[in-house]
């Protein structure tokens, strides 16, 4: 498989680094965030695992915007987020300084949520055109280099309905590298594929974490991937981080019993 | 717009106007109570295992919900009195009759198809079980199948009878004395349109409104309670 | 009997300018009543809520007020109201029609949006795509054939509508055979009132016909276009 090319243009900021402040969520009575602190440095590659309701998909929900957070601070790169300054003082954000500021983000999902009624290149193309205001011939091209690169270049004109769960998921990440972040966000993105399509994205995200040019949050079960992969790891429960360190400190050695009983049971299987 | 609205005038005419809804209402609910009946017939019908019922009624139902409302109403207003082997009773009906058994057919045809919905949702189990325990056809269907689809059925029922009062209306083209009727009357006597026409739509929106509302309080019931 | 069912060529003559004009409402009354629905329906679920709600009151309004009083109404007392001298009943007629029909395409519009899996909304924001790019380029093209098949029944009950045209003088088919009628005790050849009115029904059978296979081709060429399979 080549190189993965999403080549951020001469000028590009590179990685961005990713600052969470205090941050707290609630879905009515339920806490879900809880005054979170937490640091992604530029191109650092983390993996949050816990406990299902833990909260860890919603860290990565209220980084893409898909929830607003109630409390707290989250900065990327060297802008807030949530937060603009108005007259020194740093006020609640209007809509168009989030969008402004989501544009470094982008997010893979568990169900890949390709545009159905779109080849795989189309998928691609359509936020670069749309967004990024770049030609039709150009995004054309650079979809091409991007699918070729996760091995799908025979698959450009193909339907997601055509596509097995592996390569749709690939597809996906294509469709968000297109984009050119500065951070990626990826939600269980191998947790609906057959066991034996989940090595074909993990390639892909190897490649990616490789390259130490993308800041990527990642909340998976993939523990193998994890200690391989992994910059850090975060044990995340009940709305907060228990412990986090190095993949080896985790998983061979962990502070707490929690942790200790989760992955018991988790690397079971 | 001041000067084309006269308060007065408009006060003096709504009583005659809310007699004129009164009687929308009584051809509606009239009306609603043959399309109840006579749509559960149609329904039956298009479910005989007998072809030569099962199509025509078919064919009949497709018929009358695809042509206008008002064409059937001149229809059974000025045709079948041409009709000269028809009964006196029926080709001379009055507006009022007229209007009711149009509305009781039109919505009929809708109201089988309702039914139909409603029977085919009931679950393929309670046929079986009735086979397994030998009822009889009329058991089956009076203890069994209807005590279930008819539920499943009275919102878009509930739909029709509002959808139904918004047509009845027409039957002012055949001089029933709806409240559409009186507007024009007035406007032929008094030679004011914008009060007569106006008071009426006010009057036609302010039972209207409420009802659609009550039609969709019960569909929301009816899907609570079959979750 | 039986050749009395047929009315002679003059008289169909009559019926076919009736249902050219017939014809032209329901066109009229459909792009109109498009154009409305498209417009409220997505405006039902804006973030605005002063959108919301214009757009919640002309749905309940348009919908409650029943076609036949929205046309007279528009037809005898709009004109007065806005000092005009008189309208056209062909644009009466267009109006109350497609107004009314907007109403219920909205809602239309709106079930189908809301049906498009949440899914796709969220990849949009994570492509940062803009609100009216993600409508135009992902929701609705997967919400059109959704809203086709209950569009279709929508339209047919229009054309059902444009018989009321026939009560405000308008000569669509229905006013043709009421004027037909009226004079066949002083025409050449006299029309069975019967038969006439069973010829009219069949018309208006036919175009119900026409829309309902226009819209079986749409649905199916939406469905490979647009669908996800």
């Amino acid at each position: 498989m080549s190189q993965i090319e999403y080549g951020p243009e001469p000028g590009a900021k590179g990685a961005a680094a990713v600052e969470m402040r205090q941050v707290t969520k609630a879905f009515g009575e339920l806490v879900v965030l809880n005054k979170l602190d937490l640091d992604v440095d530029p191109g650092e590659v983390v993996v949050i695992i816990g406990p299902s309701g833990s909260g860890k998909t919603t860290i990565l929900r209220v980084v893409m915007t898909l929830e607003r957070i109630d409390d707290g601070y989250i900065q990327i790169g060297d802008r807030q987020l949530y937060h603009e300054e108005k007259n020194g003082e740093l006020v609640r954000a209007s809509e168009k300084h989030i969008r402004s500021v989501r544009s470094d983000i982008s997010m893979v999902f568990q169900h890949f949520n390709l545009f159905p009624h779109m080849s795989a290149r189309e998928n691609v193309m359509l936020a670069p055109i749309k967004v990024k205001g770049i030609s039709t011939d150009e995004a054309d091209e650079k979809a091409q280099k991007l699918l070729e690169s996760v091995g799908l270049g025979d698959k450009l004109d193909h339907r997601p309905s055509e596509l097995s769960g592996g390569q749709k998921q690939r597809v996906a990440i294509a469709r968000s590298l297109a984009m050119e972040p500065r951070v990626m966000l990826f939600d269980e993105v191998t947790s609906a594929l057959d066991p034996e399509l989940v090595g074909e994205v993990l390639n892909v995200l190897r490649e990616l974490a490789a390259s130490g040019d993308m800041t990527m949050l990642m909340v998976t079960h993939e523990m193998g991937f994890a200690s391989e992969m992994a910059d850090r790891v975060l044990m995340f429960d009940k709305g907060r981080v228990l412990e986090q360190g190095p993949p080896d400190k985790i998983f061979k050695d962990p502070d707490h019993e929690r942790t200790k009983s989760f992955l018991r049971a988790v690397l079971s299987h | 717009m001041p000067a084309t609205w006269d308060w007065e005038y408009a006060w003096e005419i709504t009583p005659d106007l809310i007699e004129g809804m009164v009687a929308i209402v009584v051809a509606t609910v009239l009306g609603m109570i043959v399309a109840v009946i006579l749509g559960l017939f149609l329904a039956l019908g298009r479910r005989s295992d007998n072809k030569w019922v099962s199509y025509p009624v078919a064919w009949f139902i497709e018929f009358v919900r695809s042509t206008p409302l008002l064409v059937q109403l001149f229809f059974l207003f000025y045709a079948l009195p041409q009709i000269t082997f028809l009964p006196r009773a029926i080709s001379t009906m009055s507006p009022l009759v007229t209007l009711v058994v149009a509305l009781g057919v039109h919505y009929g045809c809708y109201c089988s198809e309702a039914y139909r919905a409603g029977i085919n949702s009931v679950p393929r189990g309670q046929w079986e079980a009735s086979t397994a325990l030998n009822l009889k056809s009329s058991t089956k269907w009076r203890n069994v199948i209807l005590p279930q689809a008819i539920p499943r059925a009275l919102p878009p029922l509930g739909n029709y009878f509002v959808a139904m009062f918004k047509d009845a209306p027409q039957g002012s083209a055949i001089t029933y004395a709806g409240v559409l009727f009186v507007a024009r009357a007035l406007q032929s006597a008094d030679f004011r349109t914008v009060e007569p026409f106006t008071i009426a739509g006010i009057l036609f929106l302010m039972v209207s409104i409420p009802a659609a509302m009550a039609v969709r309080r019960l569909e929301r019931r009816v899907a609570y309670e079959s979750d | 009997m039986l050749e009395e069912l047929f009315l002679t060529s003059r008289q169909y003559q009559n019926l076919l300018e009736g249902t050219w004009v017939t014809i032209q409402v329901i066109l009229g009354s459909f792009a109109l009543g498009t154009v409305m629905s498209l417009i409220m329906g997505v405006a039902r679920l804006s973030d605005k809520g002063w959108i919301r709600g214009s757009a919640l009151v002309y749905i309940e309004f348009a919908r409650g007020i029943s076609a036949i009083i929205l046309l007279f109404w528009m037809f005898f007392a709009l004109p007065i109201l806005f000092g005009l001298g008189g309208m056209p009943p062909m644009l009466a007629g267009i109006l109350a029609l497609g107004l009314n029909m907007g109403a219920y395409g909205a809602e239309i519009v709106r079930g189908a949006i809301q049906s498009v899996s949440k899914g796709q909304y969220e990849a949009s924001v994570a492509l940062n795509l803009s609100p009216r790019d993600r409508l135009r380029h992902v929701i609705l093209p997967q919400a059109i054939p959704i809203i086709l098949p209950p569009y279709g029944n929508l339209t047919i009950e229009v054309l059902k509508g444009t018989a009321l045209v026939a009560l405000i003088s308008l000569t669509d088919i229905t006013r043709v055979a009421l004027v037909m009628r009226q004079n066949r005790v002083l025409s050449d050849d006299p029309v069975s009132v019967p038969f006439l009115f069973i010829n009219v029904l069949i018309i208006y059978l036919i175009l119900a016909q026409i829309i309902a296979q226009l819209f079986k081709v749409a649905e199916r060429r939406s469905a490979k276009k647009f669908g996800s399979t």
